[in-house]
């Protein structure tokens, strides 16, 4: 046995990496360049699947389908729903925010398992690409992103097989991540750092995580099945050959259900995290909300069947899926009653951030308003695949998740870059995001209680004038990212610095400087005990002593 | 420490970087690859219990059509469950054995692990050539055979692991009673397989 000589020591870690932007094109193991990745290559399937929408809105202008084929209306629909979910929300909300700011707020230099981190985040990339370029080479899965079968088993068999691959590779990364984030927040605190001091984000994303790991591997047992009826010929879902399509409802949606609070869950927690900065008050009810997103991670995982009251339920499952839904309300509404409480009587700073949140609290509610209702079998039977569903979904996903996601753009970027955002660009993008997305889908609840089916490109002429109402939201929808785009390239190119902590915020990844060093904090990690100890005068942390004022000066 | 490159040099250095003052090794960072592969464990199982609970329903609501040929033996499948669940003490054996610090026996018992879990394949392969049925003749002839040919799928990994660790650990120091992840993660996993044949051959078999 030969012992290798003791190496030498290296002055810069990580100097196997490369530096500068390209860093961002490589398998690099620094969490901080990983959540960019997975939130840059999310926006960019965002434009995918916007663009996408703005197909199906076009198209929907007018009763008959004259804009594009049905089967094309088909295939752009299950492709919206498949990169909206899988590649833009679940990545970012996730993936993004999560790997960026969670080794911060445990206190870590990096993730627990940095290696497995990019493995995860290069899944990404190629399994979109996959799914994207099956429109091109025999046309895209044409079934939804719900493949419900016998209808995915008869259709196209091509598209609906690397639809499968794709969202099997997804998934596997997003298993990948939620392990890792368990072994992070619980195993990977920096010593002193207990459980009920960590920020809430670590909170709803462990919950998350847990949802990530007992769910996903469900579905993605059943999408194997699937694929073996399309290329085997097996009849485990097709009732021609003996089989039993609600078998395969009910392990889609032990997945598909839980998936929501996975896309909802962690922007409940970035939401926790932007209030009290700008209102400048602790988080109301810290130990509430870490139950009620414990609760919510439980309820969730059992009232998948409310997504099936019309497909044959027994009354004792409609029964039982509508009161565990119910109850779902509980916990939730906790958490909005926080954040009012949150906000009252702070010295609000309506900045962009504050207000997306804002914006997201009032959408959120609206949509969960609908989903109570929705649980509700008489209701539910009444709108089952209408666009009643389609609203409430936006509502939650679009209304609620993606407003989240500009709002913590519009709070982290200065950490991110270095630089400050324009507010006025700011609050043109809320008010036209704003106005556009309760234009386009509000008035989808009318469509749908007049019975107006959802996934289907030709409609009753009734309905065109709100149809097209919903249609000049949607295009305002898309005019409201260009404010967005020019305000991050021009802030990144000239916009005024940020400095370490513009917010005099108390969480750690304040507490360095803007964008921070490679392994976070130079010397020691901050301990923060009370990351949300605004306004006390008690053990009150000075935010311009803190450590992070002194290593922006350090810095090289 | 002979297959040390310049890359583990260099993380090596970092790894001792970040634990400047905080003692030696991961005094600071706990080791959590096992805890990690817990997880995944525990992601994995929950594939079989999808693939359970679609069972039990089928059995519940869609019973075997008139005519259909479903039939199980019950001789070779006792016989490869008996190997399979001796395969778990054999290598818990050759756990026991690295801790005592005799490699030779260590890996004695190692190899026979991995020819029982070759064994088990080879039994699985027999019986597939003998049943009267084949994938598509029905729905249980399907599930039978997506159950256990998914979980002889992980049997196959777990004995190539084996075997792996079992040439690994030919090398004097590689694993040592202090530090045998590979060798850990290898029974851990292992055992797992053994537990999800065992509820595996109750439903498919017995029930």
């Amino acid at each position: 046995m030969t012992i290798a000589s003791p190496p030498s020591p290296s002055p810069q870690p990580l100097r196997l990496q490369p530096t500068g932007w390209l860093r961002y094109f490589s398998f690099s193991l620094d969490h901080k360049v990983i959540g960019l990745q997975y939130i840059v290559c999310g926006f960019l399937f965002y434009f995918v699947g916007g663009a996408l929408a703005g197909v199906i809105r076009t198209e929907l202008a007018t009763p008959i389908s004259d804009f594009v084929s049905r089967d094309t209306y088909n295939q752009v629909l299950t492709l919206h729903g498949t990169v909206m979910i899988f590649l833009w929300i679940v990545p970012v909300v996730n993936g993004g925010f999560g790997n960026y700011l969670i080794p911060f707020y445990v206190g870590a230099r990096d993730m627990a398992f940095p290696r497995l981190n990019a493995v995860a985040f290069w899944m990404i990339p190629p399994s979109g690409l996959l799914l994207i370029s099956s429109y091109f080479i025999g046309g895209a899965a044409q079934s939804g992103w719900t493949a419900y079968p016998p209808l995915s088993l008869t259709t196209p068999a091509m598209g609906q097989i690397l639809w499968i691959v794709s969202v099997l590779l997804l998934g596997g990364s997003s298993i990948f991540g939620g392990i890792n984030f368990i072994a992070t927040i619980l195993k990977f605190r920096q010593p002193g750092l207990k459980l009920m001091m960590l920020p809430m984000y670590c909170w709803a994303m462990l919950g998350t995580s847990i949802l990530v790991v007992l769910a996903t591997p469900v579905l993605a047992g059943t999408l194997i099945l699937l694929s073996l009826d399309i290329v085997a010929h097996t009849g485990f879902f097709n009732p021609a050959a003996g089989g039993n399509a609600v078998v395969y409802q009910h392990l889609f949606w032990f997945y598909s259900h839980p998936a929501v609070y996975i896309m909802v869950l962690p922007a409940f927690g970035l939401v926790s995290e932007i209030l009290p900065v700008h209102a400048r008050k602790p988080l109301f009810g810290y130990v509430t909300m870490v139950y009620s997103i414990m609760a919510i991670v439980i309820l969730g995982l059992v009232v998948w069947a409310h997504h099936m009251f019309t497909s044959g339920t027994p009354p004792w499952m409609r029964l039982f899926f509508t009161i565990a839904t119910a109850f779902i309300a509980v916990p939730t509404g906790i958490k909005f009653f926080n954040w009012i409480a949150t906000l009252w009587q702070g010295r609000l700073a309506l900045n962009s951030a504050m207000l997306f949140s804002c914006a997201f609290i009032l959408q959120f509610v609206f949509g969960g308003i609908t989903g109570v209702a929705l649980a509700q079998v008489p209701f539910d039977v009444h709108v089952h695949d209408t666009y009643f569903v389609v609203a409430h979904f936006h509502y939650i996903v679009y209304g609620g998740t993606v407003f989240v996601i500009f709002a913590s753009i519009y709070h982290w970027f200065p950490k991110f870059s270095g630089r400050m955002l324009n507010e006025h660009l700011g609050r043109l993008h809320l008010a036209l995001t704003f106005i556009g997305f309760n234009l386009c889908f509000a008035p989808q609840h009318w469509l749908g209680l007049n019975g107006m089916p959802r996934r289907v490109a030709e409609y009753d002429p009734q309905f065109t004038l709100i149809n097209q109402l919903s249609s000049v939201g949607a295009l305002l929808m898309a005019i409201s990212t260009l404010p967005f785009l020019i305000n991050v390239v021009m802030s990144l190119l000239q916009g005024p610095a940020a400095g370490p902590n513009p917010w005099r915020a108390l969480t750690p990844e304040w507490l360095t400087s803007s964008p921070p060093p490679v392994e976070n904090w130079i010397g020691a990690a901050p301990l923060v005990k009370e990351p949300y100890g605004y306004g006390s005068t008690e053990g009150r942390i000075d935010v311009n002593q803190a450590r992070g004022q002194d290593l922006w000066r350090q810095q090289p | 420490m002979t297959t040390t490159t310049p890359i583990d040099t260099d993380l090596q250095q970092q790894d001792d970087n970040e634990n400047h003052g905080h003692g030696h090794g991961h005094g600071e960072h706990p080791d959590l690859r096992m805890f990690g592969l817990a997880t995944f464990l525990v992601a994995d199982g929950m594939t079989f219990a999808g693939f359970f609970a679609a069972y039990l329903t089928y059995r519940a609501v869609n019973p075997l059509p008139p005519g259909a040929i479903y039939e199980l033996e019950l001789v070779l499948p006792v016989i490869n469950t008996a190997i399979l669940i001796a395969s778990s003490f054999t290598f818990h054996r050759a756990s026991k054995e690295l801790m005592r610090g005799a490699m030779g026996a260590c890996r004695g018992w190692l190899l026979l692990t991995a020819v029982m879990g070759l064994s088990f394949l080879g039994g699985q392969m027999v019986e597939y050539f003998e049943l009267p049925f084949g994938l598509t003749d029905n729905l249980y002839a399907s599930t039978f055979y997506a159950l256990t040919g998914f979980h002889g799928l992980h049997v196959t990994l777990g004995a190539l692991m084996i075997l792996i660790v079992w040439f690994q650990a030919r090398e004097p120091g590689r694993f040592t009673p202090s530090d045998h992840f590979g060798l850990a993660a290898a029974e851990l996993y292992w055992h797992f397989v053994d537990v999800i044949w065992v509820v595996l051959f109750g439903l498919l078999y017995l029930l």
